[in-house]
């Protein structure tokens, strides 16, 4: 967690299971919930629209992490399974007006049904095998979204979708939508965090780790490996509604192949195989362009001319996004989490490491 | 060692004083802040790198004369990738920055702001993407296409070729070769209304994405169906492959029309040069080539300063789309500081600016448009411009064709 800890020795495998390791982690959560809840009384709309963004990626990174990193199967096929949900609940919302609760995990159960499809490939092949199945997977849904205009609605393969009602207040501020938001992303943050300390979550480390082995331990691999692929849909599911909610509209175009890209870099830049780590790598890869964009306009102004700098700005913050990428990966090939772990691990000890 | 670092210290404080003082005299001056969304490096650069320097110098230039009714423009541009996370971003920066209007920049972008600027009461434009649809201003009141929609283009494409073919389509083929995604879709339903007017028989060649292998299509046209004309609506590399493709297969370009982004100089050099092209026609939303006032006065402008004119202007499809949006942008900015007295317009003001542009013709760059309450589109006007001789021939004027079909799909939405 966020907190110092020193002297921790488990000595009961309800010790080791608890959620709460120490006193202090009940306080961190407290903390954190505290800070959450009082960011947008600080925060202008500017900054609490980065803020959702960051917590709609955090959603689907967590999901795809569940996958890759948890249960080691590669997938690239995220983009499309929010599609999936993003068109369910666009369906859904106009044509039955449904609820957002409704609507939610309408989405993410209509993706975990075809997540779990798209995995049964994963029975049988592996690595980057599987990988190029999951892409036809992608391209499959792409193609059926853009041809069936039963799904994809009207023009453009676009659905429009008003806000969402909640108690019978639409949301339409950017701190209302946050604390909508804020509430499925913690909602699924636990959720994983409860999954990975769980039986099924076991399960799916050792899969990862040998699944000949897993399977002679007794873990039904077909079940396990689809269940992943299921959980992790629902989860991309869940992440495609938030998008059609936030953004107003169901769009084809914005689940495409570069996304599942996106959500993969995420992931492994946070660090694969970690709750915190799918939070970072969140953060990470939507913060950087932005980022790099203030740091650029605030100090590119001293070298260059204005016009020249809109044209050096875009560009050199593509070079500056991928060389930090590389330098991160190469200061830690497992990722941010693990940067912060090893942060942590200094000052446990310190001032006084030996 | 400690001489230095106190020089640097003084340096420091120097430069933290000159840019608060900067500051405090930008925050002086009266300023317009209009949103640009750009893509220099994302999937349509192509497009981005002349189309936003073009945005620019339309505004240096109008600055340059003392702004509008004396408040200066900045047009200030952030690039997105042609990705909608950061476009949502950037949206939500120019509003903060209190934009009075913003000029998007891509279909999926389009859509995912469109209700946005409907809740915040800030006109964007979609020039040349979006729906088609967009063009009814009850139904999206602040979103403005200000150009052709793709059904405006099919529309004119299929005039064009009933001219072209001696003034009857009946028993005439015609093939539709267009890039697999909801926009190249988007023309269909305009042209297959159109095939049961006029009588000719049409028939759909999909090239799926990113349409690069179109090689099958292109032999099934030129050797099996035979048309009497094409209409490409392709996008990126694809116009250029197609023109190469259509060459080999021996199909005269002569016959093969262009919708508006399968239509500029670049794709023409990526085709293989204009030789290879000759022939090649092309649908335009803004005017193409070098012979109109405002690119003379934005020459002026650089050679005032001392400047060799930007490279851009050299790609006068795009660089003159990019004047169009600019051009629109302040004249509504205008329209609406002129209509409230000379206070600072609000995009609701600027909306109605828009909605009153009429008779604006910028040197003919502009089409005749007339955007009104319900017609965010202006009426949809095209000239047709031909590949002869290494440059782009003006084939016609402003036209629009066969609006009581596009009036009745647009009911029907």
């Amino acid at each position: 967690m966020l907190h110092r800890e020193c002297g921790v020795f488990k000595t009961s495998y309800a010790a080791d299971m608890a959620i709460y390791p120490l006193p202090l982690a009940r306080w961190t959560v407290v903390g954190l919930v505290a800070l959450f809840l009082a960011l947008p009384l600080s925060l202008s709309e500017y900054y609490l629209s980065i803020l959702n963004l960051i917590l709609i990626a955090v959603v689907g990174a967590l999901g795809l992490n569940l996958l890759v990193g948890y249960t080691g199967q590669i997938s690239v096929g995220h983009g499309a399974l929010m599609s999936v949900g993003a068109y369910t609940a666009a369906n859904l919302i106009t044509r039955l007006h449904a609820p957002f609760w409704l609507a939610v995990p309408a989405g993410g159960v209509m993706a975990a049904a075809i997540g779990a499809l798209i995995g049964v490939p994963s029975l049988r092949i592996k690595g980057l095998y599987l990988a190029i199945a999951t892409l036809a997977g992608q391209l499959i849904i792409e193609w059926t979204i853009n041809h069936v205009p039963w799904i994809s609605g009207g023009v453009q393969a676009s659905i429009d979708v008003p806000r969402p009602s909640v108690l019978g207040m639409q949301l339409k501020t950017q701190t209302q939508l946050y604390f909508f938001l804020l509430f499925f992303a913690a909602l699924a943050t636990v959720g994983i965090m409860n999954l990975a300390r769980s039986r099924i979550g076991r399960a799916f480390i050792a899969i990862r780790d040998q699944d000949v082995a897993a399977e002679i331990i007794g873990i039904n691999i077909f079940r396990y490996k689809l269940l992943s692929f299921a959980v992790a849909s629902f989860y991309a599911g869940v992440t495609g509604v938030l998008y059609t909610y936030y953004l107003g509209v169901a769009n084809y175009e914005q689940f495409q192949i570069n996304v599942s890209i996106d959500y993969l870099a995420m992931i492994i830049i946070g660090g694969l195989g970690s709750v915190l780590g799918s939070i970072f790598g969140a953060i990470f890869v939507t913060m950087l362009p932005i980022a790099t964009r203030w740091t650029l306009e605030s100090l590119g102004g001293l070298i260059f001319a204005p016009s020249e700098l809109a044209n050096i700005i875009p560009n050199l913050r593509l070079v500056i996004f991928g060389a930090l990428i590389i330098i991160f990966l190469a200061l830690e090939p497992e990722g941010l989490y693990r940067l912060w772990r090893n942060v942590l691990g200094y000052f446990r000890v310190w001032p006084f490491s030996y | 060692m400690k001489a230095t670092s106190t020089r640097m210290l003084a340096w420091a404080a120097v430069t933290a004083i000159a840019s608060l003082v900067a500051a405090s005299a930008v925050g002086q001056q009266k300023e317009i802040v209009i949103g640009v969304q750009c893509d220099r490096t994302g999937a349509t650069q192509i497009v981005g790198v002349i189309l936003c320097p073009a945005l620019q110098d339309y505004v240096n230039l109008i600055n340059s004369r003392g702004g509008i009714e004396g408040y200066k423009v900045k047009a200030e541009e952030i690039d997105i990738e042609y990705k909608v996370p950061p476009a949502v971003e950037a949206y939500e920066r120019h509003k903060a920055e209190g934009a009075v209007s913003i000029m998007l920049y891509g279909t999926p972008q389009t859509q995912a702001l469109t209700q946005k600027l409907n809740e915040d009461k800030i006109p964007g434009t979609s020039p040349g993407f979006g729906t088609s649809a967009a063009a009814n201003g009850a139904r999206y009141p602040y979103l403005f296409p200000i150009a052709a929609s793709y059904w405006s283009q099919g529309a004119a494409a299929i005039k064009f070729v009933k001219d072209q073919l001696g003034g009857s389509l009946e028993g005439k083929k015609i093939a539709y070769l267009f890039y697999d995604n909801p926009a190249g879709h988007e023309p269909l339903v305009i042209l297959q209304d159109l095939q049961k007017i006029e009588k000719f028989e049409l028939k759909t060649f999909a090239v799926p994405p990113p349409g690069v292998e179109m090689g099958a299509q292109v032999l099934d046209i030129a050797q099996r169906f035979r048309p009497d004309f094409v209409i490409a609506h392709l996008f990126g590399r694809s116009p250029s492959v197609a023109i190469k493709e259509l060459k080999r297969a021996g199909y005269p370009l002569t016959k093969v029309i262009g919708l508006v982004w399968a239509s500029a100089e670049a794709d023409v050099e990526a085709a293989g040069g204009w030789l290879v092209a000759d022939g090649y026609h092309t649908v335009q939303f803004a005017g193409v080539g070098d012979e109109y006032p405002v690119r003379k006065e934005i020459v002026a402008m650089y050679k005032a300063q001392g400047k060799q004119p930007s490279k851009e202007m050299q790609s006068t499809v795009y660089y003159n789309r990019g004047l169009l949006t600019a051009a629109l942008h302040i004249e509504a900015i205008r329209r609406a500081v002129a209509a409230n007295g000379g206070r600072s317009p609000t995009g609701e003001e600027v909306k109605k600016g828009f909605e009153s542009i009429h008779d604006f013709s910028l040197g003919g760059l502009v089409p005749p448009l007339a955007i009104s309450a319900t017609d965010h589109e202006g009426g949809g006007w095209v000239q047709i411009f031909q590949v002869k001789g290494g440059k782009f021939v003006k084939e016609t004027e402003w036209f629009r064709a066969y609006r009581e079909v596009l009036a009745k799909q647009l009911g029907a939405e």
